[in-house]
């Protein structure tokens, strides 16, 4: 890796900039969740006020809880339906419909949120309507429109992995005795392990701050925090937003730097014993 | 020619051998209109290591993987031990493969790769410990048993894939390029290794491969195919010294061939003339064929002599001039252009040049052969 004091004054001028770009508004955020005012724009002394009253606030609390809660069944679910899909499109060989099976599944990627989540309303107020459920929209709805989004990023990692392994080392568990069903527990499950791991991290992001689909789908006593953010901001911001956007920036930041250490390491030692053998 | 009359004898009696251990009856495989195995019959004895040779395409792993069951047969039967296998599930056989990239399960320890077999047929926990052990012990990995795949060398890797392939113990075992992963020097050392190792366990074995130096090396027999059919089924020595068709004469080794047809046919001679020879070929045995019959003749390098002096006799030599030399240390390759055009290979061995200096680049010399050196090939 080149030194970055090789960098001309252009280099360290336009990569300042980009940080700048990428960082200064959190940064921004962070400083004014120290704020005293009651005005997120006001600058009126330091103070750890705003955070006191977010542990205080009932309806974050409950609303971070509910959001916990439906992206983590969100994302469990769609790690089992994307894993079940992936293996079909990746090992069932052309079968009839296929393309349009890789179609459907994908296209939540692709197509305009409010879409997916105006077509769900619909038809979830139309089954109502028919068989009478589900009774209202709620957690229950949320879910479902979840696991339809999520599931088309985790059917896309989770295909990816499967086309670029090795086939042969299930063939060559067949070869030695086991049948399909358990060649997938015991082979093919934990090879893929990390792919399905990276597919529920992804999963629970997408779910955790997704605000149109749930916007559709979401009742009365069902208000998830994209939700309850986005509806403060429209009666007028206070710290309490900027303190709770901070602990969400240190939680993510010590998840991420944690997450690296633990893969450099196991890198390493990889690396360190491959050289050992050779 | 002794060792070739016994290897002869071998095959002979393992093709009449009174009930064969493996039987692959007209075995057809098609994949759409396109037709990749196309009618093998092959009898294959009890402990007997059998190379399926072949260029890449030829259908020889197609072959290989319907005998593991990976693929089923368009047509035919495959029986072994006198149990019809032809379409049984790959977990139902007592076959076990080798794959070509190992196909070890990476999460696994070495111990856990080779238990895997035994693990699925339900062992007792003592059986499958000592087996595994006795395993590690044939391929000397005893060391390293509780390591991972990735934590080793590509030799010991093969060696892993070998113990886990014969620890079930099967009644046949499929090597798919069971070298092809190696670089060459290991390659050499490797073959003759895994051949002790397979006669050790005493295991029916068939393996599959491009390169003849390993198929001559390893097996006791070598089937030559080229476009999903069988041309010739010999020993290694038979199926150099005697080709039965021009494919496998070119494919074996290095070959001079002879465009011809038959001059005089006699019991016990004929005489071939070719365009690219001045004179006619003498062949010290009869042939079955006609007079007139074109036949190609196929001339071994090591068995052309280059000389000044004009050989005696009429037949079976020629004049040229070299036109290349190249230099191997223990031989040398003779590229002698003949007046005719054609470039005759003689690989001559360095200790034919004690008396006299070996001739250089566009010196006359003249190239012989003994009367039973060509072979005539009528396919």
């Amino acid at each position: 890796m080149n030194n970055a004091n090789n960098l001309s004054v252009f280099g360290k001028l336009s990569l300042g900039a980009g940080f700048a770009f990428l960082y200064l508004p959190i940064v921004v955020l962070v400083v004014y969740s120290f704020n005293a005012s009651k005005l997120v724009t006001v600058w009126a002394g330091f103070s750890t006020h705003w955070y006191g009253e977010l542990f205080r606030d009932e309806a974050v609390l409950s609303s971070l809880w509910l959001s916990l809660k439906i992206a983590f069944l969100a994302s469990t679910m769609s790690v089992v339906l994307g894993t079940i899909a992936g293996l079909v499109l990746a090992r069932f060989g052309p079968f009839r419909g296929k393309s349009l099976f890789a179609g459907m599944i994908t296209a939540p990627m692709v197509m305009p949120e409010v879409i997916t989540g105006l077509s769900m309303l619909l038809l979830f107020v139309q089954m109502q309507q028919w068989f009478g459920h589900p009774a209202e929209r709620g957690v229950l709805t949320i879910w479902v429109g979840h696991v339809t989004l999520c599931m088309a990023y985790v059917t896309v990692v989770i295909r990816a992995r499967l086309v670029e392994m090795d086939r042969s080392v299930e063939e060559a568990a067949m070869d030695l005795g086991a049948r399909p069903l358990k060649i997938f527990f015991l082979i093919t499950l934990p090879i893929i392990a990390p792919a399905i791991a990276s597919g529920f991290l992804l999963a629970f992001t997408l779910s955790l701050d997704d605000l149109v689909i749930t916007a559709f789908l979401s009742g009365p006593g069902s208000t998830t925090l994209p939700q309850l953010i986005f509806s403060r901001v429209r009666l007028g911001l206070n710290p309490e937003i900027n303190a709770l956007a901070t602990i969400t920036v240190l939680a993510v930041a010590v998840l991420v730097v944690s997450a690296n250490r633990i893969m450099v390491r196991a890198e390493r030692r990889r690396a360190r014993l491959a050289a050992a053998a050779a | 020619m002794n060792m070739l009359e016994s290897s002869v004898n071998q095959a002979a009696g393992a093709a009449a051998g009174a009930k064969p251990y493996l039987q692959i009856v007209d075995v057809v495989k098609k994949f759409g209109d396109n037709t990749v195995v196309d009618h093998i019959n092959l009898n294959i004895a009890r402990n007997e290591i059998f190379a399926l040779l072949g260029s890449s395409g030829c259908g020889k792993s197609t072959l290989l993987r319907m005998l593991a069951g990976m693929e089923t047969p368009s047509s035919g039967r495959i029986i072994l031990d006198g149990e019809d296998i032809t379409h049984l599930a790959p977990y139902e056989r007592p076959i076990n493969m080798m794959f070509q990239s190992y196909a070890l399960f990476p999460h696994m320890s070495v111990a856990q790769n080779i238990a895997f077999g035994l693990k699925q047929d339900g062992l007792p926990r003592g059986e499958i410990a000592e087996r595994v052990e006795r395993m590690l012990e044939l391929v000397q990995m005893k060391k390293y048993a509780s390591r991972k795949p990735f934590q080793l060398s590509g030799g010991q890797q093969q060696r892993v894939a070998l113990a886990r392939s014969l620890a079930k113990r099967p009644k046949l075992l499929l090597l798919d390029e069971p070298l092809g992963a190696l670089d060459k020097k290991l390659r050499q050392q490797t073959q003759l290794e895994l051949v002790n190792m397979i006669e050790q366990v005493g295991v029916t074995c068939i393996m599959v491969t491009h390169d003849q130096e390993e198929a001559m090396t390893m097996a006791g027999r070598i089937g030559i195919m080229s476009d999903g059919q069988l041309l010739q089924v010999a020993s290694p020595g038979e199926i150099y010294e005697r080709p039965n068709c021009r494919f496998t004469a070119e494919f074996i080794g290095e070959t001079n061939l002879f465009g011809g047809h038959v001059v005089e046919d006699e019991p016990d001679y004929v005489r071939i003339q070719s365009a690219e020879l001045p004179r006619p070929v003498h062949i010290g045995h009869g042939i079955t064929g006609t007079l007139g019959m074109p036949v190609w003749l196929s001339l071994r390098p090591e068995r052309v002599g280059v000389s000044r002096q004009q050989p005696v006799g009429d037949g079976n030599w020629a004049a040229g001039t070299v036109h290349d030399i190249a230099y191997l240390g223990g031989f040398s390759i003779f590229h002698v252009r003949l007046p005719t055009g054609k470039v005759v290979k003689a690989s001559v061995p360095a200790t034919r040049w004690r008396e006299e200096a070996a001739p250089t680049w566009d010196e006359p010399v003249f190239v012989s052969w003994a009367d039973n050196d060509a072979v005539v090939l009528t396919q």
